[in-house]
């Protein structure tokens, strides 16, 4: 075989090869369809949890952020509550104001985490790992700090009072059942999980995974490592300042808990219990964790850490790919089974 | 193409006199030095790769191959010299800049990206080049041209039966193959190859060197070698580095002739040069 007739052979079987299996790779699943017509059961079957089921979507979509940074690039982060922190304020804050329209809210909540998060990213792309993880731990602290003191802006330790949420496009209330705040959330994280699905299918996603598999490499192939770092911080700062401005809007409270360490250490663990870099990882987390904390706080309300503690080292321990991971992991093994089965009788 | 900017170097280089050399040189260092403590890795190293030359650069271990190649890649920063792609001052630029110029290097381990598949990796190599890797909201299979691109990299190392795999399944030959495609998708002007082959059994090895060869004369390419057969089989040029010094250049029948290389180098290997 020369080299040529293996060009020519390639370059006949590329289009029909290559470009398939990565159109496979994208497309969508059955089981994806189903989970987010699933998403829509808890107005039908659990009405009297559609404010859990709100707080549950909101955690998803912050959690969707992390696994943009996380998951698929590598940036380990201990402080990501600080952009969905930044995000609750602004919304807070611009509704005390006497703005309480939502949408234009969001907006706002989201330019302000990611102009935040542009600014922070040019010291998070210089470093990975350990260093990583102390920085964005100590920004936390350092913002929550801030706000704890700037108590004329932020009502500090009390909180902020007086938000009100005009009802949402005008006409839908944020009523007391959650009925308004659960279709808003979920429709927030519908439409940013669909933005962030094809960052993920775009050449900069490939690149991200570039990072995340071999950091070191990329600048050997030509690529701006740093820049892309940044680009995507940007990002998940700014989604995950939406989701703070939607947990504003739909409790009408926001607190210092907002910005917390408490909440940047939840979110990682929603994240690590569904599994990382897989995009459903974090709203699969987000629902156990949630699910688990309501029933948990209900069986043992002071010590319903101990259960989640040990939820978090079982899922690791027999899990290493999280929840999701071993669900791939079952529904791979049912298919060889039954393929099996199959061959068998067909000799 | 690469003709016609060659003939562009070659007349920019009459008018910035003094950068590079006059007769057409595709990289070029002089006065690289580079020590980390007390250790000296580069001591006054000068290299001139005429383009589209097939130059080896050997030496016994410890004596800074690697070293230099981090040096002009721009990994490491020297202390002190200056290094030129074509006519252009590359010293200050980072290594990503410099890859896009078209100078690219492989790595003597592995240095890939496991869970890609290789097709991925590839196709990513070849989005980078071309400027497209900041795109976030077209969809990669919208890029056919760049895909079958990297296929057809792929295919020519044979690599196309198992560019589906994820990369960490692959065999180590390869891999190696793989580090060979990564850097052919960035369009290399001058390709650095740091040991093709380490690991690589003898006969596959072979195989490795004869595809290098095979490679666009566009292409200029510095190889480090430990196997002196495939070195005087495959260099048109050889420079022989020792504990960070240029030992000697010259052609390969020069540097089989060297008395020194005989013995700092060459000595310890039978009847080696048989070559030349």
């Amino acid at each position: 075989m020369t080299s040529d007739s293996i060009a020519a052979a390639a370059r006949e079987t590329a289009p029909a090869g290559a470009r398939d299996f990565l159109r496979g790779q994208i497309r969508w699943r059955w089981s994806e369809i189903v989970f987010w017509l699933a998403t829509l059961l808890p107005f039908v079957l659990a009405p009297d949890y559609l404010v859990l089921a709100s707080q549950v979507a909101i955690s998803a979509l912050f959690a969707l952020s992390l696994d943009l940074i996380l998951g698929f690039s590598g940036i380990v982060s201990l402080g990501h509550a600080a952009y969905f922190g930044v995000g609750a304020y602004t919304a807070g804050l611009i509704s005390v104001w006497g703005w309480g329209e939502p949408l234009t809210g969001l907006v706002v909540a989201g330019i302000a985490a990611g102009l935040v998060g542009y600014v922070t990213s040019f010291v998070i792309a210089r470093f990975r790992h350990l260093a990583l993880i102390m920085i964005t731990l100590g920004f936390g602290l350092l913002l929550q700090e801030a706000a704890n003191s700037a108590g004329w802006l932020t009502g500090g330790f009390n909180g902020l009072q007086g938000i009100h949420t005009w009802p949402l496009l005008g006409k839908f209330e944020f009523d007391l059942y959650g009925y308004t705040a659960y279709a808003y959330a979920l429709a927030g994280l519908f439409l940013i999980f669909l933005v962030a699905r094809r960052i993920i299918h775009s050449p900069f996603g490939l690149a991200l995974r570039g990072i995340r598999e071999n950091g070191a490499r990329m600048p050997a192939i030509g690529a701006p490592t740093h820049s892309h770092i940044r680009t995507i911080y940007t990002i998940a700062a700014i989604i995950a300042g939406i989701a703070g401005a939607m947990l504003t809007q739909s409790t009408e409270t926001v607190s210092l808990e907002a910005l917390g360490f408490q909440r940047s250490a939840d979110v990682l663990v929603m994240l690590i219990l569904g599994g990382t870099g897989k995009l459903y990882g974090g709203i699969i987390g987000a629902v156990v964790y949630m699910v688990a904390r309501d029933q948990f706080a209900g069986l043992n309300p002071q010590y319903w850490y101990f259960w989640i503690g040990l939820l978090l080292i079982a899922v690791v321990m027999f899990l290493p790919n999280g929840i999701l991971g071993g669900l791939e992991l079952l529904a791979e093994s049912a298919k060889a089974q039954w393929a099996k089965s199959k061959w068998a009788k067909t000799p | 193409m690469g003709q016609v900017e060659m003939g562009q170097n070659a007349v920019s280089e009459t008018i910035t006199a003094g950068a590079g050399n006059a007769d057409g040189s595709a990289l070029s260092a002089r006065g690289i030095n580079k020590s980390f403590g007390s250790l000296v890795v580069a001591a006054d190293v000068a290299i001139n790769l005429p383009a589209g030359v097939r130059y080896a650069l050997i030496g016994p271990n410890g004596a800074g191959k690697t070293t230099l190649i981090n040096l002009l890649t721009g990994m490491l920063r020297p202390d002190a010299g200056r290094i030129f792609l074509g006519s252009d001052d590359i010293t200050a630029l980072p290594p990503e800049a410099r890859v896009q110029r078209g100078l690219v290097r492989t790595y003597q381990i592995n240095s890939l990206f496991p869970q890609l598949s290789a097709l991925e990796a590839v196709t990513l190599a070849v989005c980078e080049r071309r400027r497209i890797a900041r795109t976030w909201w077209r969809p990669l299979t919208a890029y056919t041209e760049d895909i079958d691109e990297a296929h057809g990299i792929l295919a020519t190392l044979n690599l196309a039966a198992v560019c589906y795999r994820p990369t960490r399944e692959l065999a180590y030959g390869q891999q190696r193959l793989l580090e060979i495609a990564l850097a052919l998708a960035t369009r290399p002007k001058v390709l650095l190859l740091d040991e093709p082959a380490a690991g690589v059994p003898r006969e596959e090895s072979r195989d490795l060197f004869a595809a290098i060869a095979g490679l666009s004369r566009d292409i200029t390419v510095l190889f480090i070698e430990h196997d002196m057969e495939l070195v005087f089989r495959f260099a048109s040029r050889i420079l022989v580095l020792v504990g960070g010094r240029v030992l000697v250049e010259g052609t390969p029948a020069e540097i089989a002739a060297d008395e020194r290389v005989r013995a700092v180098y060459l000595g310890k290997e039978h009847g080696a040069p048989r070559h030349g």
